[in-house]
């Protein structure tokens, strides 16, 4: 809380003093909204991030397999209206994960 | 502003507009890569389904002279598939990252297409005979008996409707842990470069099985992890020569006779940075998105979010010249960090003489300079401005203050309107704009 208010009282110094660039005056309007940016290295953090480009989907076939021998009498539960969210409460079946269909249309460019 | 380049005036007008109209655009269609072959007569695009779509250009004739130089259909392919690997629990995307030609050697073309793990060598060739009158068989397929045939005949070569084929030829795996960013093949003819976030490896585009690393600058801990490679391309020329831009905004020339291993470069380009400018947003928006040799081999060009710098090979201190795409936006870069379009990569091309240069910016705007008078145009691929041969009329952004007529203010571009891609014919003043789903290509009234 009082370092939050430290820096509001720097940045009205800075405001006084100097002139602020516009890409500083964006950086402070940007670290009003996110006090905790940059506290860790945020190089790294960006960089890992898109290091890691791409959702990791997870299935594990025997979480599967146990749930659908539990649920072998009841219906299989219909797919997830948010097939792109597969946590770990939920246990993806393959009707939940997001269809990898291959392109078979042919390209709009081409016509 | 009157023209660009050589003393005369540019004029630049719409030719064509490939692509649908639809206002959703579905994401496989959405272009991420355009390339020229080397004469010019063909020009490739890549989308994010997957798919390669390469235009030909119509030969001048007399029964259509409306139709001269323009760009035509040639073939459509499917060159990557999306793919899961199952180790990582990653989907691998199928979009095309890039398209790189290979210089004609005989009747048909090859083509080098990427996405983020595998590089494929693709062969379009055409066929326009077919030989008829074989002896084992019918003309429609059917086996004949072979007691019934009493003679032999010579098949004959007849001529059909033209029909163009695309093969893979090679498929260049494995090799990448990380994401591939850029292709380029060397002037050897031989071996060609592939480059992703930490490494670059140098293949024989003859064997598959296996490549050389030849950077590597993945840290044994990854927590000291400072940089990252965003783009690498072979000397037009020089064959041992080759660059790689990074994350920080630096190129590293390396000369492949040095060493095996060119992690230890000959040349380091930096422009060095006043400190008391620096903030949060300077390493990121500092960033090389592409980099490109002029065809002279003399220069190189760098594109980075707000900026084009081109650089003479012979001083690694700062640029030669300088020149601002849309520096209204360095007073926007909060928003444009919050929706991620401070990470969007833009790419930058040369003209045939290099005498000017192009690159894209949003609102479907795209800018040339003209390095020989400085001058600097801006224009938009629309539907607006799509009627055959119309001229294009400048663009202005208007950043404060009073807007006059025609200017779009800052706030009012859409920055879903972004042109990545684009293109220069080798020899003539034709360009190649991708405009998410559609491809404009424009051309000069002189042409």
């Amino acid at each position: 809380m009082s370092s939050e208010v430290e820096t509001s009282t720097e940045e009205q110094q800075e405001m006084q003093d100097t002139v602020v660039s516009p890409e500083k005056a964006e950086e402070i309007k940007l670290k009003a909204r996110y006090p905790h940016l940059g506290a860790r290295p945020g190089g790294s953090d960006l960089l890992r991030k898109r290091l890691q480009k791409g959702q990791q989907k997870y299935f594990d076939s025997g979480d599967y397999n146990m749930a659908k021998a539990k649920m072998k009498n009841k219906q299989l539960p219909a797919a997830a209206a948010e097939k792109t969210e597969i946590t770990g409460d939920h246990i993806p079946t393959p009707q939940d994960l997001p269809q990898r269909k291959q392109s078979l249309e042919a390209s709009k460019l081409a016509f | 502003m009157a023209g660009v380049g050589g003393g005369n005036d540019f004029q630049w007008c719409f030719s064509q507009v490939k692509g649908a109209i639809d206002e959703d655009v579905a994401e496989a269609d959405i272009i991420s890569t355009v390339e020229f072959n080397y004469s010019g007569e063909l020009l490739a695009t890549g989308d994010k389904g997957g798919r390669v779509v390469i235009f030909q250009r119509e030969q001048e004739s007399k029964n259509r002279p409306l139709s001269r130089g323009e760009y035509n259909v040639y073939s459509t392919f499917q060159s990557h598939e999306p793919e899961f690997d199952y180790l990582k629990s990653l989907e691998i995307e199928e979009k095309i990252n890039k398209i790189r030609w290979l210089p004609q050697q005989n009747a048909a073309h090859f083509l080098l297409s990427t996405n983020d793990k595998t590089i494929k060598l693709w062969k379009i060739s055409e066929r326009d005979k077919r030989a008829e009158g074989y002896n084992l068989k019918d003309e429609d397929g059917r086996l004949r008996d072979p007691f019934r045939i009493t003679s032999l005949r010579v098949p004959v070569l007849m001529p059909m409707d033209l029909m163009v084929e695309a093969s893979p030829r090679r498929i260049f795996a494995n090799a990448h842990t990380y994401h591939i960013n850029s292709i380029s093949v060397n002037s050897d003819y031989e071996t060609y470069l592939s480059a992703d976030d930490l490494r670059i490896n140098l293949w024989h585009l003859e064997i598959t099985d296996r490549s050389f690393n030849i950077v590597d600058i993945k840290p044994a801990n990854m927590e000291e992890l400072t940089e990252v490679i965003t783009a690498a391309e072979c000397h037009p020329h020089q064959c041992n020569v080759f660059v790689y831009s990074s994350s920080k905004g630096t190129i590293r020339l390396c000369d492949m006779r040095a060493a095996a291993l060119c992690d230890r470069h000959s040349k380091f380009f930096e422009e060095p940075e006043d400190p008391s400018s620096r903030s949060f947003f300077s390493e990121i928006i500092s960033s090389i998105s592409d980099v490109k040799f002029s065809h002279s081999g003399r220069y190189m060009m760098t594109r980075d979010y707000l900026s084009v710098k081109v650089w003479d090979l012979n001083m690694e201190n700062r640029p030669v010249e300088t020149y601002q795409v849309h520096e209204y936006l360095r007073s926007k870069l909060c928003s444009l960090y919050e929706n991620d379009c401070i990470f969007d990569k833009f790419e930058c091309c040369w003209n045939g003489s290099d005498s000017a240069i192009m690159t894209g910016s949003y609102n479907n705007f795209f800018r040339m300079f003209d390095r020989n008078t400085r001058r600097d145009i801006t224009l938009e691929a629309s539907r607006e401005s799509s009627k055959p041969r119309a001229m294009l009329k400048p663009r202005k952004v208007c950043t404060g203050g009073k807007r006059k007529k025609d200017e779009i203010s800052v706030d009012s571009l859409d920055f879903n309107k972004k042109i990545l891609h684009t293109a220069w014919h080798p020899k003539e003043n034709v360009i190649a704009v991708a405009a998410t789903n559609n491809l404009y290509i424009f051309q000069d009234k002189m042409n």
